[in-house]
């Protein structure tokens, strides 16, 4: 790890450890990354069997947190993704991922709702992941770090709530790996879900997906830098394997039309082909670019065991073969999106979800949005999009009793 | 936000409206924009879900806080347990769906009771253009040519009377509508009803 991160992450914990003792989880002069240790009263038992002794949660709040404790809305983020929902990145500094949504008066509006999101368990800005030193050993953790589940991260995120004292969410959120957790919480924990919003997601990760996830680890094992996973004591990264396994992962977040409009065939800053393996397309120098800049806000290993919890992940598994008796008796309104042009999670695989909640008679809204712009559209200004999620969660705040927006909306950028 | 438009329930949605009792647990399938589930919601307390083909339809629902899928009738009922609704409505849809009995089928089994309204390819005027015209009829009730039109599969009052005795259906009320969807005051005669409601719309259950 780059000494300028791992600076940067002491600084931040030395600031939040502080901050943490004297400020209420609702007080919105909060920095926009805390963090919590969990799990030293009942050891966390993972679904490997491994139990971990006590985690670190690293996690942002926005918003004030109701006095009925009513009006919280976790998100979750998607594979490579952290709580800087909002809040600019801490190494590169670009907007959080989901700005555009948060804010006052925004979707996620945080003159009303009080928002939590957490870095997942495995990841790498904070919370407990394979680049973490092992308290046992005083290493890294590397390889020797436990195999994790959705399941696994989704109780450590409930270990949070409870500890921000928080007994049901009025709404758990999230695309992609972030609305299988969704899925998760709404099977494993019905009474604590009010709403649920899986978006671009599916209960099960496809062969498809698999293999491309294979694609990925393979390329970090085949990088010597990698050092069979212990890298960190050989002070080296496996930036080239970790490169090409975003460059592989990254084309299937877009889709043909999106790559064609905005690069077609193109030349990248010349006037014809050179015959020779330069990046000539601008497809490729932008891949290239997405693969080298992800490097150095991605730990490689960390990229090895979140892939495998999505490869692991099968909420009909889990369930005794039937996807609809995972949420058997749920009293969760759900609001299942899609988008036309992703392919990764194409809108069969939300369909399936749609079934089998029907199949119990929970109440479902589920819209396929029309969208040229492949997965990544949920990250994305899609108007009727947001609309959709306006409505859903006005329509759930009222059913629970949350007031009416006030003044005005505002939406996109 | 997008808005459900605003002003009176169509006069043949406001009938079916009027039949359901408070707090029942309604599934409205083409529910278009939602307006039917949207006014059950507000005055009679309904639990409402609505099935959508058209996705303009369905995020306009959603995005007014109905709880409404992309769905449809031939392909979407089949999921849902039985008695799980008290009301599944099918307001002038069943001449569109590929398979109109099983759609009924599923209907009356998902639902304690299924009301159903369809325009009546009984009419007189469809008579009358068939047998003088010599061609499809297009009327202001049908007003698609048989090369465009989504309803694949029309049929008389009488038609659907038959399909009902042969599902041991029982028809629990009838009412004849005009082209606006107003009623008719007719005989009580299926065969009156036939050649001059120009809808119909039945109130059906399971033969217990």
């Amino acid at each position: 790890m780059p000494l300028l991160v791992a600076r940067l992450r002491a600084k931040m914990i030395s600031d939040l450890m502080s901050a943490e003792e004297t400020l209420s989880p609702s007080d919105p002069t909060l920095p926009p990354d805390r963090r919590v240790e969990l799990g030293l009263d009942r050891p966390i038992r993972l679904d490997c069997g491994v139990e971990l002794g006590s985690v670190t949660v690293a996690y942002s709040t926005y918003g004030h947190l109701n006095a009925d404790r009513s009006n919280a809305i976790l998100i979750c983020h998607a594979l490579t993704g952290d709580h800087y929902v909002a809040d600019p990145h801490p190494i590169t500094g670009k907007p959080g991922w989901w700005a555009d949504l948060v804010g006052p008066g925004r979707l996620l509006d945080t003159d009303r709702y009080f928002l939590i999101c957490s870095n997942v368990l495995g990841s790498c800005m904070g919370t407990t992941g394979p680049a973490e030193i092992d308290p046992a050993t005083g290493r890294p953790w590397g390889l020797s770090f436990p195999v994790i589940t959705i399941g696994d991260m989704v109780e450590v995120q409930a270990r949070l709530i409870d500890h921000l004292g928080i007994d049901q969410l009025f709404c758990v959120i999230g695309g992609s790996m972030g609305g299988m957790q969704v899925l998760e919480w709404a099977h494993s924990y019905p009474d604590r879900v009010f709403a649920a919003v899986p978006i671009a997601t599916a209960a099960r990760h496809s062969a498809q997906n698999i293999a491309f996830n294979e694609v990925g680890r393979q390329a970090i094992m085949a990088d010597p830098d990698w050092c069979d996973g212990d890298y960190q004591s050989h002070g080296l990264r496996p930036k080239r394997g970790l490169a090409v396994a975003r460059m592989a992962a990254h084309i299937t977040y877009l889709s043909e039309p999106a790559l064609h409009q905005k690069f077609g065939r193109n030349l990248q800053n010349r006037d014809r082909i050179t015959y020779g393996f330069d990046a000539d397309f601008q497809v490729e120098s932008y891949l290239r670019h997405q693969g080298s800049t992800f490097v150095d806000r991605f730990d490689a290993n960390s990229y090895l065991f979140i892939t495998r919890a999505m490869d692991y992940f099968d909420l009909a598994a889990e369930s005794g073969g039937v996807l609809a008796n995972a949420f058997r008796g749920t009293r969760t309104r759900f609001c299942v999106v899609s988008f036309s042009s992703d392919w990764l999670f194409p809108t069969p695989e939300s369909r399936a979800v749609v079934h089998a909640l029907n199949a119990v008679a929970a109440n479902v809204s589920f819209v396929e949005i029309l969208s040229d712009k492949g997965h990544d559209a949920f990250l994305l200004d899609e108007p009727e999009f947001h609309a959709t999620l306006a409505g859903f969660l006005d329509g759930a705040a009222a059913h629970r009793g949350l007031p009416p927006p006030t003044g005005q909306r505002r939406y996109g950028r | 936000m997008m808005t459900l438009a605003n002003g009176p329930l169509r006069v043949d949605l406001k009938l079916i409206a009027e039949m359901v009792e408070p707090g029942a647990r309604v599934l409205d399938v083409g529910c278009g924009e939602g307006a039917l589930l949207d006014w059950l919601g507000r005055n009679r307390g309904v639990d409402g879900r609505g099935i959508e083909l058209s996705m303009e339809g369905v995020s306009a629902g959603v995005a007014h806080g109905l709880s409404v899928i992309q769905g449809d009738a031939d392909t979407d009922l089949k999921d849902y347990p039985s008695g799980a609704f008290d009301y599944v409505i099918l307001s002038q849809t069943l001449q569109a769906t590929h398979e109109p009995r099983k759609v009924l089928e599923n209907m009356l089994r998902i639902g304690r009771r299924a009301i159903v309204s369809f325009p009546n390819f009984g009419h007189w005027r469809v008579r009358a253009h068939l047998l003088f015209r010599g061609t499809m009829p297009v009327t202001d009730t049908l007003v698609y040519q048989w090369y465009d039109t989504p309803n694949i599969h029309f049929c008389t009052i009488r038609d659907f009377l038959d399909l009902c005795r042969e599902l041991n259906v029982r028809v629990d009320k009838s009412i004849a509508l005009d082209r606006d969807g107003r009623v008719l005051p007719l005989p009580r005669a299926a065969g009156i009803t036939n050649l001059f409601a120009d809808q119909a719309l039945f109130v059906l259950s399971r033969d217990a």
